[in-house]
């Protein structure tokens, strides 16, 4: 009995430590490592710091987009770790915050990043997390900067977000013209996730351009792995092109499912699968597959170059971005991402967050995906998507044209 | 298209995820019967043995991997029931199944730290993952196979049970746990056996189910595990040709209903969607509700009788 009671206590002994332990480091992805800023409190020269948030999934249906996105945003770090602030250099340190692609957890992610007191956010991958997490940021009046959550909620409830990406419904537009003018597509089928404001939203854009008679629209449940049903509807309802712009996890079951079944017709689909997600997955079968997306790769040889370089040098990198060195766009606007915010900090010439939002409606910076400045809701003056189809054989991304919006 | 060459893919397809359904809850059944405990942590052993089986895949060559994943899988099984379930068995009912709960927990979030959130692709088993066309459909092998290969694995079991000591000792145990002891049958070895055959059938079932359908991560067993329970409960809690057989009706109503509005449509019996996909899940757990309501016990559940 008395060796009962003292392994009980000393459990919970050690249960009590490592919560102890937990709560000196910082919170973040269970493999977020890899750049120079570590996790520990300050520095050890003692120089000054300035923290940015990174508010990304790291885990859950989105983890390996939002995985891909900090990844641009590590290796713009490491490229340019210091940043001027009203004469005096900071290091810059990212602080992570995983929101598990859950709109659950969002809000606590983003106090956690609020309390640890960093001056600027940057994220989601996902545009669920990023409206769920939206007034958290407004009530701490904490600026945000969105990555590439493209539904136009996110921005429009919240004077505190901003973002440098297109929004949905000019991307549903774009795919909707290509579906009808370069695919020749009459009939839509349309699939969703139930409950996913991305994924939801972006096939209402793109059925209302499309035209709603002609769509099918259909949405499977949280947990689904079989898609055969609904590949097996779209054949049977006689669809041209299959519309599904779900997270590359679904993405890569459909796929699979596709190319099982025959699906016989063109599969259409936002910048959530621009990734090597879909490339692998796609590799070797017949399926055809367009993208609508922020980057090509090539535009920018220098930025391509380092970036692969790096990723290719550092192996928990090149684990996270699935194994190779092919890039995702949303990698490429992760990297914009940073450099905005540090022209922020440097405009604001102060870490304090509030001075950050002030400057930020202004702000203009020219980066690899882009001319990027906001307009009064916060978006940015974006008006072309690039289109790239899948190429199977290769497993590579083929540029097919510079998308604007009619 | 005639009616049956409309619905034909659905079946197809409800057979098979049935199919992979029925070795799960063949699992969840059995434990019941013999210890009254609900394992929840049986979807995660399922889950587990298929990212077992991704990671040494991409060590050894198939047809080690295949083996050893079984091995390993049975080996979790086995531990997990020394562990977590043999110290509570005079415990109240609640702490076992709460010690359940919280292996289920564990393992989920030892898969995520493991493989670090990120989906596993499941590798392409060589002869059973290959196309080929059925009644005019194209589909995958083992979306054939499936169902005759569930089949002759419950009836070997249910041979097992009943033609071998073993199976007698088991279905001894299920009706007097405390009596059984007193006649002499060794119970720890008993529900060893019990837990052994149970996770040995939802490995088949893993390599079945993500053959079908390739990602792996760590909520991968959170599905299909709680809707082979519902199909063992729907059956008949502790009976195993019962298990089977709601397995797979659940597998084909939830493959119709997700067909449904394709099938009236190209029917003409409605002229506009109604998005039935969307109750695919809710309907199978308005399932569970109405059997249990209307007959407890389940399809092929036994009436316990109450001697005086």
């Amino acid at each position: 009995m008395k060796v009962r009671k003292l392994m009980a206590l000393g459990l919970s002994l050690v249960m009590a430590a490592s919560l102890a332990a937990c709560s000196g480091s910082s919170s973040g992805g269970s493999s977020s490592g890899g750049s120079s800023g570590g996790s520990s409190g300050g520095s050890a020269s003692g120089s000054k710091v300035v923290k940015i948030g990174v508010f990304e999934p790291q885990s859950g249906d989105n983890g390996a987009g939002g995985k891909q996105e900090i990844l641009g945003m590590q290796y713009a770090n490491q490229e340019q770790p210091t940043v001027e602030i009203g004469g005096e250099t900071y290091e810059v340190q990212l602080e992570y915050a995983d929101n598990a692609s859950s709109n659950d957890k969002a809000p606590t992610a983003a106090q956690t990043l609020i309390s640890n007191g960093v001056s600027v956010v940057l994220g989601s991958y996902g545009s669920g997390v990023s409206i769920a997490a939206g007034d958290t940021f407004l009530n701490a009046k904490m600026p945000a900067i969105g990555v590439t959550c493209t539904n136009p909620q996110v921005t429009a409830g919240c004077d505190v977000y901003f973002r440098i990406c297109f929004l949905d419904p000019f991307q549903g537009t774009v795919l909707a013209n290509y579906a009808k003018k370069d695919l020749g597509a009459t009939k839509a089928y349309c699939l969703a996730k139930q409950g996913d404001d991305y994924s939801g939203g972006l096939c209402n854009y793109f059925i209302e351009a499309f035209g709603k008679d002609n769509c099918i629209y259909e949405q499977f449940p949280e947990g689904t792995s079989d898609y055969s049903t609904y590949v097996t509807n779209a054949q049977n309802q006689g669809c041209d092109v299959f519309f599904s712009p779900v997270s590359t996890e679904a993405a890569a079951q459909i796929i699979a499912k596709a190319s099982a079944q025959n699906i016989g017709m063109p599969i259409l689909a936002g910048d959530t699968w621009d990734s090597n997600v879909i490339l692998d997955a796609a590799k070797g079968t017949d399926v055809e597959i367009c993208v609508t997306t922020f980057y090509q790769e090539g535009a920018n040889a220098n930025f391509d170059e380092g970036i692969k370089k790096w990723i290719n040098g550092d192996s928990t990198a090149k684990a996270n971005n699935g194994g190779n060195d092919e890039l995702a766009a949303v990698t490429a606007m992760g990297y914009d991402a940073y450099y905005v915010a540090l022209e922020a900090l440097k405009a604001a010439g102060s870490t304090e967050p509030t001075k950050v939002l002030e400057v930020l409606p202004s702000l203009k910076y020219t980066g690899v995906t882009g001319d990027i400045s906001f307009n009064e809701v916060g978006d940015a003056n974006r008006d072309s998507a690039v289109v790239k189809k899948c190429n199977t054989e290769t497993g590579k991304w083929d540029f097919v044209t510079v998308a604007k919006a009619e | 298209m005639s009616l049956g060459q409309t619905i034909l893919p659905y079946i197809i397809s409800g057979i098979s995820v049935g199919g992979q359904y029925s070795l799960i809850a063949i699992g969840y059944t059995m434990v019941y019967g013999i210890l009254r405990l609900i394992n929840f942590a049986h979807g995660d052993v399922f889950m587990v043995a298929g990212l077992m089986m991704v990671y040494l895949a991409a060590a050894l060559p198939l047809y080690i991997a295949i083996p050893l994943v079984i091995l390993f899988t049975v080996l979790l099984g086995f531990t997990i029931e020394r562990v977590a379930y043999k110290p509570l068995r005079t415990a109240p009912r609640m702490s076992v199944m709460i010690s359940a709960i919280g292996v289920s927990y564990l393992l989920q979030n030892l898969a995520l730290y493991i493989t670090g959130g990120l989906n596993k692709n499941y590798p392409a088993i060589p002869w059973i993952s290959d196309s080929v066309s059925i009644f005019g459909m194209q589909t995958t092998r083992v979306t054939i196979i499936t169902p005759f290969l569930t089949v002759f694995l419950s009836a070997v079991l249910v041979w097992l049970i009943t033609h071998t000591k073993l199976g007698m000792a088991m279905r001894a145990v299920s009706k007097d746990f405390e009596t059984s002891q007193l006649m002499g049958i060794r119970i720890n070895n008993v529900i060893s056996a019990t837990f052994i055959i149970g996770t040995f059938l939802a490995s088949v079932g893993s390599m079945l189910f993500f053959t079908n359908y390739p990602g792996v991560v760590p909520t991968s067993g959170g599905m299909p595990g709680l809707k082979a329970f519902v199909a063992a409960v729907f059956g008949g809690i502790g009976s195993i040709p019962g298990a089977v057989i709601g397995a797979f009706i659940i597998g084909i109503c939830e493959s119709l209903i997700k067909g449904l509005d394709t099938i009236l449509l190209t029917r003409g019996v409605i002229a506009d969607q109604v998005g039935f996909a969307t109750f695919s899940d809710a309907f199978t757990f308005v399932l569970l509700i109405i059997i249990l309501v209307f007959k407890p016990t389940g399809l092929f559940g036994e009436k316990s009788t109450d001697k005086v």
